[in-house]
């Protein structure tokens, strides 16, 4: 029996008012997070064809994507998105998948996953400036060696942070996109009988990693692959991370569209428009490749399980992605223990490993602030998440009782907001929160992050909603209770862990954004994200490790609801703890 | 004038079709009328777009708007910007959104080219500024600065409320004796390779090293005042270029890598990265080091021949909600207590717009009583002020700039 066809009897048997009304659902989803998108399109597209009437664009032509293949550093900036966003995505997963195929189910992993699952809630801003001081030459490492062992008694002249290659940026990167794809992976995890596999191969003499990758990693990617996309599309687009760790000479190409987009000589607003169309064709582009790289490597694997290989080097595996585990965890833990430490510093000379001196200042100065700018931040957040996953559970709800099945199309509607870099719709965005008469508030804020919690909601939660054994439903539905009850009393509790997950990423990811509610919010909605950024400019680490700090609290106490919660809840329950 | 009833019957219809009267196509408040102004101000809430960068800055602007509400019952709410461009897009895409009125911008700290382009589009209300109650005090003579924004006459479009003047701070520790040239500079970044740079162009204070370097270098700084469409523009910036040629290998990242704003360099300072940094504060150093961001063994210096100042001006966009609101506020920020709290070294040490001399004795002696800080020079050691390039000739040379070193492999 089918998904489909259990579903489409339930509908058909219970005609309730509310259920005419579920349908729609999905509809409203997506009108949520397309309109906007569409709105905002049309506004880059139409200035990057040269139409702006306030500027007086009122011709159509490619004058604005001349000038910016005038730019002298188009190229090596388009190649710097394309470079540093496959190579963040590419070991991100290779290192999620180490990770797993050799470690999942032991006592190790458990660790990991503990160490790992807290740092997805870090700010991306936050993780960065940590990661900054930690490698630079005057950072953490550099003060922990010297001069003792390189005998440097000043900072080395070392091109280490903004390297013209994104070496850093890279390292920024994958160290927040590890836990986040390992936290999508353990939701689909649950859905996969990965251990019995697992120990069905090792018992046919596999070694452990060798089973895990031929047996779980085909199951396991098909849930994980949205996240892997996103993944790819936001490590191609990144504004706050490449600013921060990546090169300016030239930067990556989103950033110096977000620099032309403000320049006071607004003439740039068509080369930004055309720069942000590029941007867009750049991910689209990149996705095609991923994705012809997904064929070879299917091809690869089954050739590779045909022949039967039993695996070797399982015990080196296993300790590489340990160890990258494990230096993840560190540099992320470590860059905001620095931040932590930065916000209490006096002076602070090179090379000592603490500061000279420890001063609860800056804290007394900002903690006020910090406090206002933090309740906003919840309460949009909250509210972003709350309506998020409203329309989220509703619409896998719709999609369940009335056998409306995801088509691929539709399953591609949800990528866009993913796809479409930020810069590419946010002055779009500007004009329909003006147009709506919603400019400046915090409405306007809350329906902006809609558009980019929706879609991070709705895969964190759709893959496990839908791999859920509808043998549940069927058997309840045997013992007399109606599809209302069936959601209730059953779906919900033993989803809850995945739909808990899928509001913690939610809330983080309006916790982060900036862009959108610096614009949208015409600078009147004041976020822990919007004023870190804002004192970033200023470059005072003591503020800023404040900020992040605040910021990442924000961000931080969702997850650990949603990793203990369901711990609390069902202490009684073996299998839906699953843990 | 006689109007003709025919004339006055359209008008009406064409009234009644646009239905009631927006509140902008009421009259705007004159400041020619001030008390009118503050009766209309009372109670109103002014969105003021500022730089958020500076923890000193944004507490002269929370002290500010505390005095504004007990006094005259306005709201002052700012919004920290990372950048005043911000601003100046948010105005325009109001423009683009037809909203023509109830803006969410009612006072923006502006100067420069973000002026001169807010300009040139009609985005600012005005003519205001020089209608103020304070504007007697400001030393319209003796600062022509106050204006003249960049060369753009300001034409009362905005209210100056501070003066910057370019200085550069260096640790005596590390350094004995600072250059007092350019040629000095690019001798001593040889010596000491990698201990020099400047904030990236096209970062304003980055702009303003490689102008501060074009008015040393330039065989005749005089066309400077014009624009550069006027002027040899190869021939005047020639040498220029031959020294940051020179200079770009010997910086800190041999000028692979810059900082992104001026504050940046006081945290590379700090941690013993750089020896030597520019400013547009006179004040940054004593500040940093009262805030324990820099070594107390940091001085400042100006170059032989004088340095670049100019003021920092108060805007208001041309569809602010609360015109009356930002007048107000900004004819406080412009009095004599307001501007010798913010020259006082130990908060901002910002220098002021007004002329001591036609201050009343009182307010005077509100001046006298600050003391220079640690690594302040006094107004007779600051010398010259050099006035600022035409705006056109920012732009030229960051365009240039980034084209030689900013994409540099």
């Amino acid at each position: 029996m089918s998904l489909g066809e259990a579903a489409a009897g339930g509908a058909s048997s219970t005609p309730g008012r509310r259920l005419r009304l579920l349908p729609w659902a999905p509809l409203l989803t997506i009108l949520a997070m397309l309109a906007p998108v569409a709105f905002g399109l049309g506004g880059t597209l139409l200035p990057a064809l040269g139409w702006l009437p306030a500027l007086g664009g009122h011709g159509i032509g490619l004058d604005a994507f001349r000038d910016l293949v005038a730019w002298p550093g188009f190229p090596r900036a388009a190649t710097l998105s394309l470079t540093t966003g496959f190579a963040a995505t590419a070991v991100s997963l290779a290192l999620v998948c180490l990770v797993c195929a050799g470690w999942q189910g032991t006592r190790a992993f458990t660790f990991v996953q503990r160490a790992l699952s807290p740092l997805l809630s870090v700010p991306h801003a936050a993780a960065a400036f940590g990661i900054a001081f930690l490698v630079a030459p005057s950072g953490w490492i550099a003060r922990a060696l010297s001069p003792w062992l390189t005998g440097w008694e000043r900072p080395p002249d070392l091109l280490i942070v903004q390297d013209p290659y994104g070496l850093a940026m890279i390292a920024g990167l994958v160290a927040k996109e590890v836990p986040f794809l390992l936290l999508m992976t353990l939701s689909a995890l649950g859905q996969v009988r990965s251990g019995q596999s697992v120990m069905v191969a090792q018992a046919l003499g596999h070694r452990r990693t060798t089973a895990w990758l031929k047996i779980v990693l085909p199951q396991v990617y098909v849930q994980i692959r949205l996240p892997v996309y996103a993944v790819l599309a936001y490590s191609m687009s990144v504004v706050d991370v490449a600013i921060i760790l990546g090169p300016n000479t030239p930067p990556t190409l989103s950033v110096q569209v977000v620099r032309w987009m403000s320049d006071p000589d607004l003439a740039f607003r068509f080369q930004a428009a055309a720069g942000a169309v590029a941007q867009l064709a750049l991910v689209v582009a990149g996705l095609a490749v991923w994705r012809l790289l997904e064929f070879a490597a299917a091809r690869a694997g089954r050739r590779w399980i045909e022949r039967g290989g039993r695996g070797c080097g399982d015990a080196a595996l296993r300790a590489a992605g340990l160890a990258a585990a494990i230096l993840v965890s560190l540099a992320i833990g470590l860059g905001i223990a620095g931040l932590a430490v930065w916000s209490v510093a006096g002076f602070w000379t090179f090379p000592n490993l603490l500061p000279d001196s420890l001063t609860w200042r800056g804290w007394a100065r900002h903690g006020p602030e910090i406090l206002s700018a933090a309740s906003e931040t919840v309460i949009i957040a909250g509210a972003a998440t709350s309506i998020a996953l409203f329309l989220t559970l509703a619409s896998l709800e719709a999609e369940h009782r009335h056998g409306l099945r995801p088509t691929r199309r539709a399953l591609w509607l949800l990528y866009i907001p993913l796809i479409v870099p930020q810069v590419a719709f946010l002055t779009g965005l500007q004009t329909l929160a003006l147009s709506t008469g919603l400019a400046g508030g915090r409405v306007a804020v809350i329906l902006a992050h809609l558009v980019f919690v929706l879609p991070y909601v709705f895969l964190s939660l759709s893959a496990p909603w839908r791999a859920w054994d509808a043998r549940h439903a069927t058997v309840a539905r045997a013992l007399g209770s109606g599809p209302d009850r069936v959601l209730w009393r059953v779906r919900l509790p033993m989803l809850l862990r995945p739909i808990l997950v899928a509001a913690a990423v939610g809330f983080a990811v309006s916790v982060g954004q900036y862009l959108p509610t610096l614009l949208v919010g015409a600078g009147r909605v004041e976020t822990l994200t919007t004023e870190a950024v804002a004192l970033a400019a200023g470059g005072d680490r003591r503020i800023i490790g404040a900020y992040a700090l605040a910021q990442t609290a924000a961000a931080f106490l969702p997850f650990a609801v949603a990793i203990l919660l369901p711990r609390l809840l069902w202490r009684n329950r073996k299998g839906l703890g699953h843990v | 004038m006689m109007v003709s009833p025919m004339k006055t019957l359209l008008a009406a219809t064409l009234l009644l079709l646009a239905g009631p009267l927006p509140a902008a196509a009421q009259a705007a408040p004159d400041p020619a009328d001030w008390d009118g102004v503050l009766r209309e101000a009372r109670g109103q809430t002014v969105y003021w777009n500022a730089w958020g960068g500076s923890s000193q800055v944004n507490e002269h602007i929370e002290w500010a708007a505390r005095e504004v509400h007990e006094r005259f019952g306005v709201t002052v709410e700012h919004v920290k910007l990372a950048d005043t461009a911000d601003a100046v897009s948010r105005v325009i895409a109001e423009k683009a959104a037809g909203q023509d009125q109830d803006g969410a911008v009612d006072l923006v700290w502006i100067n420069g080219e973000n002026f001169a382009a807010m300009k040139e589009q009609d985005l600012l209300f005005g003519p205001w500024a020089e209608a103020l109650p304070n504007w007697r005090y400001v030393d319209v003579e003796g600062k022509p600065a106050v204006t003249a924004d960049f060369t753009v006459p300001t034409e009362g479009l905005e209210a100056p409320w501070g003066m910057a003047q370019v200085v550069f701070y260096y640790d005596t520790a590390r350094v004995e004796d600072p250059p007092r040239t350019f040629g000095g500079i690019l001798d001593w970044a040889k010596a000491n390779p990698g201990r020099f740079t400047y904030p990236q162009p096209p970062d304003f204070l980055g702009s303003t090293f490689l102008k501060q370097a074009l008015i040393g270098l330039a065989p005749d700084p005089s066309v400077l005042s014009g624009p550069v469409g006027e002027a040899n523009y190869e021939k005047v910036t020639a040498p220029l270029w031959a020294f940051m040629e020179e200079l770009t290998p010997v910086l800190w990242r041999s000028g692979r890598a810059y900082p992104q704003s001026g504050p940046r360099q006081v945290q590379l300072m700090a941690d013993g990265e750089i020896d030597m940094a520019i400013s547009f504060n006179p004040n940054e150093a004593s500040a940093a080091i009262a805030n324990s961001e820099l070594p107390e063994t940091v001085r400042t210096f100006v170059l032989d021949g004088g340095t670049i100042g100019n003021a920092s001006f108060l805007a208001i966009p041309y569809n602010a909600s609360a015109k009356a609101g930002a007048m107000v506020v900004a004819n406080f920020l412009m009095s004599p207590e307001a501007q010798a709290r913010k020259q006082d070294p130990t908060r901002w040490g910002n220098g002021t717009v007004l002329a001591l001399d036609k201050l009343s004795p009182e307010d005077r002696a509100r001046f006298d009583a600050l003391e220079l800080g640690v690594a302040t020079l006094s107004p007779e050691e600051l010398g010259a002020t050099l006035p600022e390039p035409h705006p056109s000739w920012m732009v030229r040379l960051e365009e240039d700039w980034v084209a030689r070193f900013g994409v540099a492999e």
